[in-house]
């Protein structure tokens, strides 16, 4: 599984981008980020707050329920501020 | 048409490029976002701009998309930048050309508003401080909701 970071979540993680292999038992966003917030204390930090954090898989935003699989390419950010 | 670019454009040449040759075109709406020396009350020396390189475009051309659908646009053209910007600088660029006046309007209101609450980028502010990334701001969820609500005119 492909994870990007951008903004704050990749200052606060330390990583832009990286290739992971979560457990077989995460098959949906929200466990995908209970897993991120497991990760140690870096990650705990940066997922503390999840109102605070937008997903997007395959490039789509993404809500709680909707799937990741291992070839997705998932990323992790703020919400926008462009414009 | 959707472009997304470290370098400044030049309103003008691209104005004549979107209308070039069409006469149907009546009218054309600009707007131009520049990059200010204040927010916060905290001085501004530079912000940069990080984006999502795949998914930018590709929320930038749905976005287009949808005003294409909603108005009847003879030609629309978003361009926006990253990298290091100073006070003073262009930003973004969003230019919408139609028959008629109300429907250029419209569909620049509503893709500046939408495209600030849905392209993937980020501003981080250089103030006397450090660095800050620049929190979502509310009025802009407001602003880009009410395209929800409103139906535009055809015409």
């Amino acid at each position: 599984m492909k994870m990007l970071y951008f903004a704050w979540l990749k200052t606060k993680t330390g990583v832009s981008e990286e290739s992971v292999t979560p457990p077989a038992e995460v098959t949906k966003v929200s466990e995908l980020l209970a897993w991120q917030q497991a990760r140690g204390p870096a990650f705990a930090d940066a997922f503390a707050d999840l109102t605070a954090l937008r997903v997007a898989v395959n490039q789509e935003y993404a809500g709680p329920d909707d799937q990741v699989a291992a070839d997705d390419e998932i990323a992790f950010f703020p919400p926008v501020t462009g414009g | 048409m959707i472009k997304v670019q470290r370098e400044d454009f030049d309103v003008g040449r691209e104005l004549a490029q979107l209308t070039g040759g069409n006469h149907k075109i009546g009218g054309v709406t600009l707007f131009v976002g520049l990059v200010r020396d204040m927010a916060d009350n905290a001085e501004i020396s530079a912000m940069t701009l990080e984006h999502y390189p795949g998914m930018t475009e590709k929320q930038l051309e749905k976005i287009n998309e949808e005003a294409q659908r909603r108005w009847p646009l003879e030609a629309s053209l978003i361009i926006h930048r990253y990298g290091r910007l100073e006070p003073g600088e262009q930003i973004v660029l969003v230019a919408t050309a139609s028959p008629h006046r109300q429907a250029a309007f419209e569909a620049c209101h509503f893709l500046i508003d939408w495209l600030k609450t849905k392209a993937p980028f980020w501003k981080l502010e250089e103030t006397p401080d450090g660095g800050h990334w620049v929190d979502a701001r509310d009025s802009d969820n407001t602003a880009a909701d009410r395209w929800r609500l409103e139906e535009p005119q055809s015409d």
